[in-house]
């Protein structure tokens, strides 16, 4: 393959900052979850404790010299991931302050999270974006928040995680979504949470392998549920971002959902579609972990399959160790169009960039 | 059945044919009471106690049954008669596995749910194997309680008519968990294939983030169990443990396979070192141990691009015909395959496959 | 500090290489990259030779030269973490042997084998072939390049007087 030469701008749809210390949210919390916080702490779904490869599931490299964690520091990571490989723009997805079992105290967290990325870090960095972090497991709280920050440019989506208590289509969500409707701002489903039972269908299982590696069962469930409870029928103007969850399931589970449907529709009388139909409408996908196929043809079917052209956008995951490089992530050439438009138009659109 | 009237064209006297999954069901309660001792009898009898919950196929779902396979007394699939007429005839199969879905774990009394199983499976010999050459069956087994479930194959496990041990998807924990290896360990010493199978209620939601409103998340979304319990058999060393087990996946689907092989190789590759144990790609052991039923066939539009994905899995032997009798999914028999498969495949998928697998 | 990656001008070969060139071995020049107290046992330096990012180990008081690039996804591979050869026959027990002479790349976590450049996440991979070593002055040097999937490139390293000196394919 020769080289095009042609410069390919790129956008990274997936950035995790993190807090120095816990003290760092201080400044933005009142006096009394200040207390909350130095005295009891968050509290969430104890008893998934599934020891990873590694702290803080960061790649080795990411540690600043500084001495803060991965994804701490705003200098190392411009240095690190913003200017060595000379993005336009970054999403910046906290994985912090969402859930909880105080959901009052989930909520004030969740404001100072987003208030801190502003100070500490869409101000300072023009080129990163924020997700709106919000209390997720309760809609009212949530679309509050939502409705604070919601025309704040230094946000560009609502973020919310892949386990969750109960499905994301069912109605103690929908405050959220008609929240994020009303701004036109997409909401991001990342990687990652404790829902209110066992991380799989089947049951707790044993390893980290089966915990990341199994998330994609996540983002199953919250694709069936959102589409079969007629989310995208009360708000048709709605778009999710499923990010960090890999891909290649995406088509096998249109086809899995269309079979039943078509035998089952009477129950749901809500949907006017093929399931399939919605989920081309309304899902983008990020791109880690590219999924790696042992040969190319598998990776250009599934991209064919998934509308990858307009679909998908490139993530790195930063800092964490599944890291995608901008340069080597698809393990196939990709036409310098669908490039373009994976490596940041896509993200560039809906992200009104 | 009028549409059933014509027979798909690859029911042909030169093409065998097995069925992987046809579903005897047990009609009540009432009919094992011959077959349980007599206190179980009284107090199922005087208990209220109305059998295991059965809540995987609605009654009135389009999807639990399909159009005229309800005999005149019970529930489709309890009558040997019809049954036979509508599978074994019809696709003049050369055998026909049953997987009676009698899900006993659902009983958190554990020794009724083993007198249950007993009581079925003695049901199975004398109704249905002694009944019909062509039959196969499965044990059901109390699995919640690995040794009760031993114990019950050590007791069938070496009659001829049994070639399976059957588990619902659903499970308390992962069945790769070392917690299950006596069930394990008694089907690869007696010979037979464990089976897992959609549904059953384990009392956990079926999904990683909560219950679903409705039966079509929930039966669409039983894909995502099954993958979990693939990643569990491989990861945990289960076939480390037992090299000659052959695990089916029934009733799953079979076309997100490609896509759990791709992602759990990629991290082994970096989590190697958190399970030394597996030596091999998972995909490979995937491969070698795993087999699943045809149906529900969750087919692309595109007939050619459902070949490419069958082609993915890198492997003709891991796909076995069925028709998952008495459960609609297909709305004319020649859908039962899928269309354009060249004759070799075709072979495999109607019976060689499953004629190795379960040793037919 | 890591120095810029480029200016991204050209996202292609996607392809992660499943065969890395070998390289001839007669042709050397030779460089010297430390003094040998530079790097104690356990230890590595990272350097820079004719363009290329080189990381030189010291296992056991030998030397061994990797390159600076993993075979995967291309990150600095010399700046994992050192472990051993974590094996097992039984799930649950451990055999834990080779302490240090295993570098996990930093990013995905891949294994390679210090000596050989050998890729540990395909064990039953047949062995890799090795390649004539030269000897100089009865100092230990490294094994050769190695063939196939995934092997981080190895350069020779002998060691000269109180150098560490490499042998760079022309
Ligand atoms: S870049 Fe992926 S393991 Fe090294």
């Amino acid at each position: 393959m020769k080289s095009t030469r042609e410069k390919v701008p790129v956008i990274d749809t997936d950035i995790h900052n993190t807090l120095a210390s816990p003290e760092s949210l201080h400044p933005y919390l009142s006096e009394r979850w200040r207390k909350h916080q130095t005295m009891i702490g968050g509290r969430g779904h104890a008893g998934s404790n599934y020891p990873r490869g590694m702290p803080h599931a960061a790649r080795h490299d990411a540690w600043p010299p500084s001495g803060l964690s991965p994804g701490a520091d705003l200098a190392f990571m411009q240095e690190q991931l913003l200017d060595a490989w000379d993005f336009e723009y970054g999403v910046l997805n906290p994985l912090m302050g969402g859930s909880g079992l105080n959901l009052e105290y989930v909520a004030a967290i969740a404001r100072a999270i987003n208030d801190w990325q502003v100070e500490e870090w869409t101000t300072p960095e023009p080129r990163l974006k924020a997700s709106i972090v919000v209390p997720y497991e309760d809609g009212e709280l949530a679309a509050e928040e939502i409705h604070r920050r919601g025309e704040d440019p230094n946000f560009v989506q609502v973020l919310l995680i892949a386990r969750t208590d109960e499905p994301l289509g069912r109605r103690k969500y929908w405050k959220i979504y008609e929240a994020a409707t009303q701004y036109d701002l997409p909401i991001g489903i990342h990687f990652g949470g404790t829902g209110a039972g066992p991380i799989t269908g089947a049951g707790a299982p044993s390893y980290y392998i089966e915990d990341h590696g199994g998330m994609p069962q996540a983002f199953q469930t919250q694709v069936i549920s959102l589409v079969c409870e007629g989310v995208f029928e009360r708000f048709p103007t709605l778009k999710f971002v499923l990010i960090e969850g890999g891909f290649a399931w995406f088509p096998p589970l249109m086809w899995r959902l269309d079979q039943s449907w078509k035998k089952l529709k009477e129950e749901v009388p809500d949907l006017k579609k093929l399931p399939s139909e919605y989920m081309k409408e309304h899902f983008w996908l990020s791109s880690q972990p590219v999924e790696e196929p042992p040969k190319r043809e598998y990776f250009d079917l599934l991209l064919e399959q998934l509308n990858a052209r307009e679909r998908l956008m490139f993530a790195t995951d930063y800092p964490h160790w599944d890291f995608d490089a901008p340069d080597r992530a698809f393990p196939t050439s990709l036409a310098p169009d669908v490039k373009r438009r994976i490596m940041s138009d896509n993200a560039r659109e809906l992200y009104k960039l | 059945m009028d549409t059933w009237d014509t027979k798909p064209s690859f029911v042909r006297s030169d093409l065998p044919l097995i069925d992987c999954d046809i579903h005897n069901r047990v009609p009540s309660l009432g009919t094992l009471y011959p077959y349980l001792p007599d206190f179980w009898v009284e107090y199922c009898s005087t208990s209220g106690f109305g059998g295991p919950e059965m809540g995987d196929y609605p009654g009135g779902a389009p999807t639990s049954a399909l159009p005229d396979t309800k005999p005149e007394d019970g529930p489709p699939g309890s009558d040997l008669e019809l049954l036979r007429e509508q599978t074994l005839d019809f696709w003049e199969a050369d055998y026909g596995i049953l997987n009676c879905a009698y899900w006993v774990q659902t009983v958190h009394n554990e020794y009724l749910a083993a007198a249950l199983a007993t009581a079925a499976n003695d049901w199975q010999v004398e109704h249905w194997l002694d009944q019909e050459p062509r039959l196969r069956a499965s044990l059901v087994v109390s699995s919640q309680n690995p040794l009760t479930a031993a114990q019950e194959i050590e007791r069938m496990g070496d009659h001829p008519g049994f070639v399976q041990v059957l588990l619902p998807v659903r499970s308390l924990m992962p069945y790769g968990k070392r917690h299950y290896d006596p069930i394990f360990e008694a089907a690869a010493r007696h010979n037979l294939v464990v089976g897992i199978h959609y549904g059953g209620a384990a009392g956990i939601p079926p999904s990683p983030s909560g219950w679903f409103s409705t039966y079509l998340e929930e039966y669409a979304g039983a894909g995502q169990i099954f993958q979990a319990q693939v990643i569990s058999l491989v990861t945990e060393g289960t076939f480390d443990r037992f090299p000659d087990l052959r695990v089916a996946l029934i009733e799953g689907g079979f076309t997100w396979l490609a896509s759990v092989m791709w992602r759990i190789d990629k991290e082994w590759r970096g989590l190697r070192h958190i399970t030394p144990w597996i030596k091999r790609l998972p995909s490979d052991y995937m491969r070698d141990h795993l087999r699943f039923t045809l149906q529900p066939m969750d087919a692309p539009p595109d007939p050619k691009q459902f070949l490419r994905m069958i082609g993915q899995l890198d492997s003709d032997d891991m796909l076995m015909f069925s028709t998952d009798y008495p459960h609609w999914q297909f709305d004319s028999p020649e859908e039962a395959l899928p269309m354009g498969l060249p004759e070799s495949l075709m072979k495999k998928i109607l019976a060689e496959n499953a004629r190795e697998f379960y040793q037919l | 500090m890591r120095k810029k990656r480029g200016n991204f001008a050209d996202l292609e070969p996607l392809i992660p290489p499943t065969t890395l060139h070998t390289i001839q071995l007669n042709l050397m020049a030779k460089h010297v990259v430390a003094t040998v107290d530079e790097i104690p046992p356990g230890e590595r330096k990272i350097v820079e030779l004719e363009g290329r990012s080189l990381g030189v180990f010291n296992i056991d008081g030998e030397f061994y030269a990797v390159r600076n690039i993993c075979p995967h996804q291309g990150a600095p591979l010399c700046e994992g973490r050192l472990t051993g050869l974590l094996e097992s026959d039984v799930p649950g027990e451990y055999r834990y042997t080779r302490k240090g002479e295993i570098l996990r790349c930093v990013w995905h976590g891949w294994e390679f084998d210090i000596k050989t450049g050998q890729s540990w996440w395909n064990p039953a991979q047949k062995r890799v072939r090795k390649y004539p070593v030269e000897v100089e002055d009865g100092a230990t040097v490294a094994s050769g390049l190695q063939k196939g999937p995934y092997t981080a490139e190895t350069y020779s390293v002998s060691v000269d007087q109180q150098y560490v000196v490499i042998d760079m394919p022309e």
